[in-house]
């Protein structure tokens, strides 16, 4: 189940108190349902040097080997100390890089307590040049409107701690790297889920980590205030398709490890990818016929998906969804 | 009248003998080569379901859409040209079938049962040794994770876990949410399976057919190699269907065989025999004989 405080970072105590008594049973409401104390994590080793680590928020991608730890996302904050806990029996090496999929705190919500516990390969000319804090902490790794959405220019209050923020971004459509014996490939997939989601890919193990690119038990979660859009959904679901290679009968092979839920393989992202096309693709066809938002959600586009997909409640409705598509179909993505 | 001791302990002993050789309840193993018997729902099954044919499927509104949206040239995409059917599904196929056991050698205790169907060639384990089914988080298959265990002289069989399938070939989904009861049942040379779907997304009652098989010990099954091939070029990401009311080939099933259209689009409702009843009934007070209602579409 996808947290329902994922587009919203941990408030400061002060700026908790300015507000009302709404917005604070809200937050009271997330901090009862994050209580770490009732969160349970699950390792399941997917292949190669790759494993699934599940509980902590969004679904984590670990990877082990002779050269450290690697992570993509770190889950919720307050499930940081499980992680890591976690981290330590499945591997005793240092932890070297965290890569985040993107910016909700389900995925970066452990970045700074991870990190922190991590070490950066450094030396020669750049220990010789900053001294010993460059390798303080492990690398963060993620597309730079990442970072962005984290930080915030100076002298103004910045969403996230500095400890929590990127260190290493990239602004280009592909960021490779080697680490435990093979090759790893960060991939930028504009405007789909935010504006600066990435999938991982690792080439020897044969594993994706996509982020919530992909979130098999729910309709895709389309961020608009954060540059979110079906069609880069879409884009970045054949991305994965494209990539992926099963093997015998259309199963195994290449896998994928989802934002959220159960670990999946090429023929159930084709499944979900169907089902994102042909919304679209229905909801576009109002869309150039005419119909408002409200005519749209009227006509049902997504009647035969929503006893799998959708939601009356919670954070992220059926017509929520609904009304993202029209907006991304209707509307000019924002670019950061 | 006088009992004759030596008879009856005799008759005892043949009993007692008689008893110990049968398996212990009367256990039938389903082991060997299986050949399809294709006589029980064939043109279903061999040329393939009609477009639009959703009678006796207790579906829901839902599984209707999907159903009317789907478009056979989804079929042409190569990640959807190596698919197997699911384990639900497959014993309907052209299913050539092997079934054997794995026996632990130091409890004689069955493991497993594997099934081996000859189209696509999926192959299937039944758990046998009580294990538990694994948590949500592990990956569905096209076979899914299969459980048994012996009522009677019956082994039923317990499925979830399983990758999005179908019921019918004609675009009626069955999805990964639902659980899958199979009833195996080996009557000499004969083989029955009755599968009950339950799908909590897209069907309002549990969905049971059965399919037979004859034994066949000269049977060789072939391999069944895939690979997936360009055979018409779509763009890639496309995906085949149709808009919501434009498919114009649901009314064909209803046309041709002369049967009404609203009873075409399945439910069930159509499952059971009064809906002949009704049919009758609405065809009469319409003013024309049953089944001469014209799809409307």
């Amino acid at each position: 189940m996808l947290n329902p405080d994922i587009f919203q970072f941990p408030m400061k105590r002060r700026t908790a108190l300015k507000l009302g008594g709404a917005a604070l049973a809200r937050l009271a409401w997330g901090q009862q349902n994050q209580n770490p104390a009732n969160t349970q994590l699950h390792v399941l080793p997917v292949q190669g040097n790759v494993s699934m680590l599940v509980g902590a928020g969004g679904n984590i991608a670990v990877q082990t080997g002779k050269d450290g730890v690697l992570l993509v996302d770190t889950g919720l904050a307050q499930n940081a100390d499980k992680v890591l806990a976690m981290i330590r029996e499945m591997s005793k090496g240092t932890i070297r890089y965290v890569i985040n999929t993107h910016v909700h705190p389900d995925h970066v919500g452990g970045n700074e307590k991870i990190a922190k516990a991590g070490k950066t390969i450094a030396g020669g000319n750049v220990v010789g040049n900053i001294g010993e804090s460059a390798s303080e902490g492990a690398a963060v790794i993620a597309h730079e409107n990442v970072l962005n959405r984290m930080s915030a220019p100076t002298g103004q209050q910045a969403p996230t701690p500095q400890g929590a923020w990127p260190t290493d971004t990239f602004f280009v459509t592909e960021k490779d790297m080697f680490f435990n014996g093979e090759g790893i490939q960060i991939l930028h997939q504009p405007n789909a889920h935010t504006d600066g989601d990435s999938i991982v890919f690792f080439r020897r193990s044969d594993v994706i980590a996509a982020g919530d690119l992909f979130t098999p038990g729910t309709y895709p979660i389309i961020d608009l205030p954060r540059g979110g859009n079906v069609q880069g959904i879409i884009a970045a679901l054949n991305q994965i398709i494209k990539l992926s290679i099963p093997a015998d009968k259309q199963e195994g092979g290449t896998y994928v490890i989802p934002g959220h839920g159960h670990l999946c393989d090429q023929a159930d992202v084709v499944v979900y990818r169907d089902m994102v096309t042909i919304v679209r693709d229905r909801v576009q066809d109002m869309v150039k016929k005419g119909m408002t938002l409200a005519q749209v959600k009227a006509a049902q586009p997504t009647l035969d998906y929503d006893p799998l997909y959708g939601s009356n409640t919670g954070f992220w409705t059926t017509d929520m969804f609904v009304e993202a598509v029209y907006k991304s179909l209707s509307e000019k993505p924002e670019k950061k | 009248m006088k009992i004759n001791r030596a008879k009856s302990t005799g008759a005892v002993l043949f009993l007692a003998v008689g008893l110990l050789s049968i398996p212990a309840f009367a256990q039938r193993d389903p082991s060997g080569e299986w050949s399809p018997r294709f006589h029980e729902d064939q043109p279903e099954r061999i040329p393939g379901p009609e477009i639009g044919d959703y009678l006796g499927i207790p579906i829901n509104a839902a599984a209707r859409l999907r159903a009317d949206s789907w478009d056979a040239s989804l079929l042409e995409l190569p990640e959807n040209q190596c698919r197997p059917h699911p384990s639900d599904y497959a014993w309907r196929g052209p299913a050539n079938l092997r079934i054997w056991k794995d026996i632990d050698t130091a409890t004689q205790e069955t493991v497993a049962y594997h099934t081996h169907i000859s189209w696509q060639a999926p192959e299937r384990t039944i758990w046998m040794d009580g294990r538990p089914h694994p948590p949500d988080y592990v990956a569905h298959t096209w076979q899914g994770f299969s459980t048994g265990k012996w009522e009677g002289d019956t082994l039923t069989v317990t499925t979830d876990h399983l990758k999005e399938g179908w019921i019918r070939r004609n675009g009626i989904p069955r999805s990964e949410k639902a659980t899958v009861t199979e009833h195996i049942i080996r009557h000499s040379n004969y083989l029955t399976v009755a599968v009950i779907i339950n799908d909590p997304v897209y069907l309002t009652e549990p969905f049971i057919r059965t399919t037979d098989f004859s034994l066949d010990p000269d049977q060789q099954i072939a391999p069944y190699p895939c690979e997936a091939v360009v055979e018409v070029q779509h763009p890639f990401g496309s995906v085949p269907h149709h808009l919501p009311a434009t498919n114009k080939f649901l009314p064909e099933f209803s046309n041709r065989f002369k049967i009404p259209y609203e009873a075409t689009r399945g439910g069930a409702e159509t499952m059971y025999p009064e809906y002949m009843q009704k049919v009758k009934k609405a065809s009469a007070e319409a003013g024309s004989p049953a089944g001469t209602t014209q799809a409307k579409r």
